[in-house]
């Protein structure tokens, strides 16, 4: 049982620094997703935690092992990647193409009586019966699978996974996706999953740490985060988001569907604001007078999904809305007047 | 929701290359710059007086014409047969187009001192020259044509064809479209070319033309101007780093057109009327009879009529194994000084490892005459128990063929994902075994290729060879040229076969990897020589 602590990481590649007085902590035994747009410093927190990169200031501590940084007792600690005791799950597996699917997994561990712990992790991540392919033979998933395998194979402290998901299509993505979950969460092992899938890290992981600009701007609970985003930018990120243009006045907030409830835990100063839904919270009715009532519009756009369907809307102002309205009933078709109304709280921010 | 983007995986590592790497890369620079540092320093040493007066002398500059009316000529008729050689095995629809295709770039593996003992002995007046200009335009035609062949098959046949329906008629669709697109390619060819040209020294000195190499080879032999010689050399030197110098520019401006993605069709080949047929059949036999016709029917019936000094066959079994004996040494030296420089060109792209791999390259703008020439100088001067050793020999193979290995190690570990290296890593090897175990393990039939490769090119070098090996070794190249100079063409013919058997090997990956039409460019030059 580790836990992970990063304090005040400053790390980058010659004077030009990536990440920027990072903190994140990861209690021991959780599933923490650092999740982030490409060019938000992601691949380089995970050189500095497998110790492939020496951060230029601050520590990584596993438990309380400090592996990198400063330290009261330690001027300069760095601690190389064999020695590290973390697992890694490269991106599309990285299996060794040389190597069949046990010396894979074998490789982490001491060449004597290896044989059982292999059959033992191969029979976690259900690949018993592919022990003697190559790595060329597998599919995907496969490849994936046995990457993880080959990872927890020397009993790590840590696991990092590297965008583990992104090549493989979107079934088996869901899937392996439950699959390690439960996985990681009955060995107990500490896991960051590195990932720029905001429904990834909100649906596997117990922590979500939105990285932006090298640094972490929001930790919380996949429900915190994507109810509650810290910014605005981390609403658009996290979750599609409908913006509203409103107005707020001593704590009331109007927008082109009315008045509106706002989240307690955002809260905006007078003045133009902006207001955030998600689609969900999007109620469409086909009232006889629509265009009288407050969130009154036609439908200019009909795009029918099956399951459900996308409608855009087009207010009496001139705002264009997605609302989603799900399947069963013939959607309203182009031109019809319908009323949007809002259930549950928006969050608001200063525009 | 964010997309699933399918991102290309980077090969490179981001951040510092190991210290340790760097300074087994350096030695690697220090030990390829080496002759021509030396050669600086001897040329310096005559003073600028000096210099002058051999640089004015008529006799130089009478070279200096020579050397770059050749180049001059033989380039120009390269390019005016390589191109349309190239479209009519590329885009149109004569019989037999694979076996074309191989003929065209089978010239190759005829080193230019072979061709021309071959032409000599069927024409023992052959001199001069017009004679060297044929015969090297001959053996270095593939330059052009091959990579003008693979521009002509990667060119998108949808941009003649809607040139062809904005108006355009077929000679102009294509003008406009399909060839400006093997600009690049000619461009680049005929550098080789050139480079070629100016670096040889078996055609020109066997027909008696004063280039560049047999001016400076002969003031070698004569043993009193060594001063001139060693100017010679460095103006040659000079002109050849142009040529590489614009090479590597145009190089760089080839890249592929086509922007759109998705799958490219391939051209439907032309169909060519009677006339046209018969008129592209008789242009491609000529060619061939003339590049590969008359060497190897004159190589064959030498070999047949025998000589009035009977072959020995020791003779020439001993020479075949000193030749593969001092260029073994002089691969596995390659191999070793590449390793660091191809793993961190591979890997890194800081400033100080460009320096080094451009640096680790100047065997390619060296001639081998020039290589040998400073080696001499510089054993004789400074540690005359080299002097004229298979050590040195092999330390000069080494320098030369040095950015074959390099090009080699460096496409080979740039096919490993850097990802592997770092998970054994983190499965706890440390950074030498975590390589040995993933990326070496790997890459290990790229690097013994890009060994062999240097191997079979140093068995047939011929002027270092002759300037620095010990008295009494002979190679192959060694005995044929010296049968070749008492005219006894006889008894040279079997070793002009054994050579041209060798050759072939180099010659063949050099044609692959030069009508790759994905090809990383950087594989031509590694291989070509």
């Amino acid at each position: 049982m580790t836990s992970v602590d990063v304090r005040s990481l400053t790390a980058g590649y010659g004077g030009d620094a990536v990440l920027a007085d990072l903190d994140l902590s990861v209690p021991s035994g959780e599933v923490a997703a650092v999740l982030g747009p490409s060019g938000s410093g992601k691949t380089t927190l995970l050189r500095v935690l497998a110790g492939f990169l020496k951060p230029a200031s601050g520590t990584v501590s596993f438990g309380d092992r400090l592996v990198a940084g400063a330290g009261p007792g330690f001027p300069h600690a760095f601690v190389p990647p064999e020695k590290r005791r973390l697992g890694i799950v490269p991106q599309e597996g990285a299996l060794f193409p040389h190597l069949d699917v046990s010396a894979n997994v074998g490789f982490g561990l001491p060449r004597a009586d290896s044989a059982p712990r292999i059959a033992e992790v191969l029979e976690m991540v259900g690949m018993s019966d592919h022990a003697h392919a190559r790595p060329h033979e597998l599919s995907g998933g496969q490849q994936q699978r046995v990457a993880l395998a080959r990872a927890l194979a020397p009993r790590p402290d840590v696991i990092l996974l590297d965008e583990p998901f992104t090549a493989l299509d979107a079934a088996l993505r869901v899937r392996l996706r439950a699959e390690v979950r439960e996985l990681l969460g009955s060995l107990g092992t500490t896991a960051l999953l590195i990932t720029h899938d905001q429904e990834e890290a909100l649906s596997t992981a117990d922590l979500v740490a939105v990285l932006r600009d090298g640094r972490i701007v929001q930790v919380g609970t996949p429900v915190e985060v994507y109810d509650v985003p810290a910014d605005l930018e981390v609403a658009r990120f996290v979750g599609d988001a409908v913006e509203l243009r409103a107005v707020t006045r001593a704590g009331r907030v109007t927008c082109a569907l009315g008045d509106i409830p706002v989240h307690s835990a955002t809260r905006a100063p007078d003045g133009d604001a902006v207001v955030v839904l998600r689609p969900e919270q999007l109620v469409l009715s086909c009232p006889v007078d629509a265009a009288a009532l407050p969130g009154g519009g036609i439908v200019r756009e009909t795009s029918y999904h099956g399951h459900d369907s996308l409608l855009r809307v087009e207010l009496a102002d001139g705002t264009s809305l997605p609302v989603r309205v799900p399947g069963g009933t013939p959607p309203p078709r182009p031109g019809e007047a319908v009323v949007v109304s809002v259930t549950g709280p928006g969050r608001v921010y200063r525009a | 929701m964010s997309a699933v983007a399918t991102r290309s995986r980077p090969r490179r590592v981001t951040g510092r290359p190991p210290r340790l790497l760097i300074a087994a890369g350096a030695i690697t620079a220090v030990v390829a710059l080496i002759p021509l540092v030396y050669l600086l320093i001897r040329v310096s040493e005559a003073g600028l007086q000096r210099i002058i007066e051999v640089l004015v002398r008529p006799r130089t500059l009478e070279t200096v014409f020579t050397s770059v009316s050749l180049v001059v000529v033989v380039v120009t008729a390269c390019l005016a047969i390589g191109i349309p050689t190239a479209w009519l095995v590329a885009r149109s629809a004569l019989p037999l187009r694979g076996m074309w295709l191989v003929l065209v770039a089978l010239p190759l593996a005829i080193p230019s001192y072979v061709a021309a003992y071959a032409w000599l002995a069927q024409f023992p007046a052959m001199h001069g020259f017009w004679a060297a200009a044929l015969i090297l335009t001959l053996v270095s035609s593939p330059y052009v044509v091959l990579p003008v062949t693979a521009a002509f098959r990667a060119s998108d046949p949808a941009l003649e064809e809607v040139a062809r329906s904005l108006g355009r008629g077929p000679f102009r669709a294509f003008a406009t479209t399909t060839l400006p697109q093997a600009w690049p390619a000619a461009a680049g060819g005929a550098l080789l070319v050139a480079l070629y040209v100016l670096s040889d020294f078996g055609a020109v000195a066997l027909l008696r033309v004063d280039a560049f190499t047999r001016v400076i080879y002969a003031s070698y032999r004569a043993s009193f101007d060594r001063v001139s010689a060693a100017v010679l050399a460095l103006v040659l030197v000079a002109l050849a780093a142009l040529l590489v110098y614009a090479e590597r520019r145009v190089r760089g401006r080839t890249r592929r057109w086509r922007v759109a993605t998705g799958t490219q069709r391939t051209a439907l080949p032309v169909v060519l009327g009677p006339g046209a047929r018969i008129g592209a059949l008789a242009w491609l036999t000529g060619l061939t009879i003339l590049a590969l016709g008359v060497p190897l029917t004159s190589l064959v019936l030498r070999m047949l009529q025998g000589s009035r000094t009977p072959l020995d066959p020791l003779e020439l079994l001993s020479a075949a194994l000193t030749s593969l004996g001092v260029a073994l040494a002089g691969a596995i030296l390659a191999v070793l000084l590449a390793l660091p420089v191809g793993i961190l060109a591979a890997r890194y792209r800081t400033r100080s490892v460009r320096a080094i791999e451009t640096v680790s390259y100047t065997g390619h703008a060296l001639p081998a005459v020039v290589v040998g020439l400073s080696l001499v100088f510089l054993t004789l001067a400074a540690f005359p128990a080299a002097y004229q050793t298979i050590g040195i020999l092999a330390f000069a193979y080494a320098v030369l063929f040095l950015p074959k290995a390099i090009g080699a190690t460096r496409s080979a570990t740039a096919a490993v994902s850097p990802v592997l290296e770092q998970t054994a890593r983190t499965l706890g090897r440390g950074p030498l075994r975590a390589w040995a175990e993933t990326t070496f393990r790997l890459t290990l039939p790229g690097i013994a290729a890009g060994g062999l490769l240097v191997l079979l090119t140093a068995m047939k070098e011929l002027p270092a060879t002759l300037m620095l090996r010990p008295t009494g070794l002979d190679t192959l190249a060694t005995e044929l040229w010296s049968r070749t100079e008492i005219a006894a063409y006889g008894a040279a013919a079997p070793y002009a076969i054994a050579l041209v058997v060798l050759a072939a090997v180099p010659a063949w990956l050099l044609s692959r990897a030069m009508t790759r039409t994905d090809a990383d460019t950087g594989d031509a030059d590694t291989v070509a020589s």
